[in-house]
């Protein structure tokens, strides 16, 4: 269509100016990166489309299912409702940095012990959250941990696995601290 | 999301003065709610203005005996802060009400009471808003409205106004400092955010190029008796339909200052002073609080979805008052408190 191609191809079919970017650089996982960014840039979208780390997922795009929970200097955050600009020089975790193929974080390996993900898509989301919750030290009891992960979502219905899996690693790192 | 420019901002003045050489710039602190809205194409500004790097994060002791809350501290340490705990525990309460850990995380202190209404025809673009687009109509007098305001309302708009902060802030007479292009100056809680009549895209009594620095809390927290009561849909992560922050210093059984806001039926923060005022004296008994929870609520009206909320807020008021008196769960219950 023609109006589609004027707005694609510019004036007089010659391509559009690309848009303006700057030079963005977060520590992802602990490696300084420089990223060639649009303003309005997601750190979600950074993350995954820029970065290639697509552990992080996007799920509602609008802070409302925390699958794009990722941490960002040691609190969780929502990377759907932050612009990469705003994250420049901040350490971001995503669900990459957490552990190895070969050596697990506990709570990756707590989640797979409890069975608490049947499609998985949340879990990144679910694991970064559960690592925030712990850095907090707010939740112990089981309604504390519901209420401090609520902001997360699976649309599977793995609840009771989820809170048996934080439960486990929250109760031992107490027990790490009472020792 | 429309296109535009962002700059970092360093020093308050610096930002007031970006965003005065711009037309349709916005400031931005924690995102939370401006972003989402700039997804939605509600919000389209042409220029962001970061505050992050504004040193406005502390919460310190003000030299009256109140707390100043930093503009830019986040909703979570604000929640979490040992001084807001012990002194401020309403605040705490009702902070940790809303939303969920990562966005409290995020969204700070000045943008909470920026945020906007969450009335789902101000959010669809596709349908009239005298909020979204003066002069298109007001879709949600006639259409559905369980969500939305019974009292102030007017014609144009029944928008409620989502915090649930901004209602402890209200109870607690919290004071905006703000800063702009004449100056600096000092907002009453109760005069920040307005009520619709016939402007209702105007939220708040902030002048062009305004930013909120500071709140100051009082010295008086009410932190012996307090309650912040949020009935929901769900029990987490919801707005509120009705809540109530209820705040009283007693006297043995005799109320001696009392402070009711209600929060998810008006445009603002909702208090009424002459109510407040009649409860002073009387005894902390149910009776007395059905009184006032009646005064209160004359002049409510629903609009047809919402019908339910007189009474609900009405009995809200009551229960939230008693727990005030009795005071039966610990500060440390506090986040799990709300709803019980």
């Amino acid at each position: 269509m023609s109006t589609s191609s004027t707005t694609k191809r510019g004036v007089m079919g010659a391509p559009a100016a690309p848009p303006p970017t700057s030079t963005v650089t977060l520590n992802i996982n602990g490696v300084d990166t420089r990223l060639q960014l649009a303003p309005w840039t997601s750190l979600l979208d950074a993350l995954r489309e820029y970065a290639d780390l697509t552990g992080t997922k996007k799920g509602c795009d609008h802070g409302q299912c925390g699958a794009c929970t990722v941490l960002v200097n040691g609190k969780r955050v929502n990377s759907c409702l932050t612009l990469a600009v705003m994250q420049e020089g901040n350490e971001i975790t995503t669900i990459e940095g957490l552990g190895t193929q070969e050596k697990l974080h506990p709570l990756q390996q707590a989640f797979i012990d409890h069975d608490a993900f049947q499609c998985g898509y949340c879990t990144p989301g679910q694991i970064c959250s559960a690592v925030g919750l712990i850095n907090e030290g707010k939740a112990h009891t089981e309604d504390e941990i519901r209420e401090l992960m609520s902001g997360n979502l699976c649309r599977c219905g793995a609840y009771v696995g989820i809170l048996n899996a934080v439960k486990e690693v929250v109760d031992s790192r107490s027990n790490e601290v009472k020792r | 999301m429309n296109p535009f420019t962002y700059s970092h901002a360093t020093a308050v003045d610096d930002a007031v003065r970006d965003k005065a050489s711009h037309h349709d710039a916005a400031y931005i602190g924690g995102g939370t709610n401006l972003l989402d809205l700039m997804k939605e194409n509600v919000e389209r500004p042409t220029h962001l203005i970061g505050l992050n790097r504004l040193p406005l994060t502390k919460i310190q002791n003000d030299p009256e005996g109140g707390l100043r809350l930093g503009a830019l501290a986040t909703n979570a340490d604000t929640a979490w802060h040992p001084e807001v705990e012990k002194r401020y525990p309403l605040l705490s309460q009702a902070i940790l009400a809303g939303a969920s850990p990562q966005l409290r995380n995020m969204a700070t202190n000045g943008g909470n009471l920026m945020q906007r209404t969450r009335c789902y025809y101000f959010y669809d673009t596709a349908t009239p808003c005298n909020k979204r687009e003066p002069g298109s109509g007001c879709s949600a007098i006639g259409g559905y409205n369980r969500i939305h305001a019974i009292l102030g309302t007017s014609q144009s708009c029944i928008a409620t106004h989502p915090s649930d902060m901004c209602i402890a802030l209200a109870a607690l007479e919290a004071v905006v400092r703000v800063s702009g292009p004449n100056g600096e100056r000092t907002i009453e809680f109760a005069d920040f955010h307005r009520l619709p009549g016939n402007a209702p895209h105007i939220d708040n009594t902030l002048r062009p190029g305004e930013l909120i620095t500071g709140l100051d809390l009082p010295a008086k927290g009410f932190e012996k008796n307090y309650s912040y009561l949020k009935l929901r849909d769900r029990t987490s992560y919801a707005f509120a339909l009705v809540s109530v922050a209820a705040a009283l210093e007693l006297e043995g059984n005799t109320i001696k200052d009392a402070r009711i806001a209600l929060g998810g039926v008006a445009h603002k923060p909702w208090r009424d002073t002459d109510v407040e005022d009649a409860l002073k004296g009387q005894p902390a008994t149910a009776d007395t609080f059905r009184k006032a929870a009646t005064q209160l609520l004359q002049g409510a009206r629903g609009f047809g979805s919402n019908d339910f909320k007189v009474e609900l807020a009405k009995r809200a008021i009551v229960r939230a008052l008693k727990q005030a008196t009795e005071m039966k769960q610990g500060p440390t219950e506090a986040f799990l408190n709300s709803n019980p």
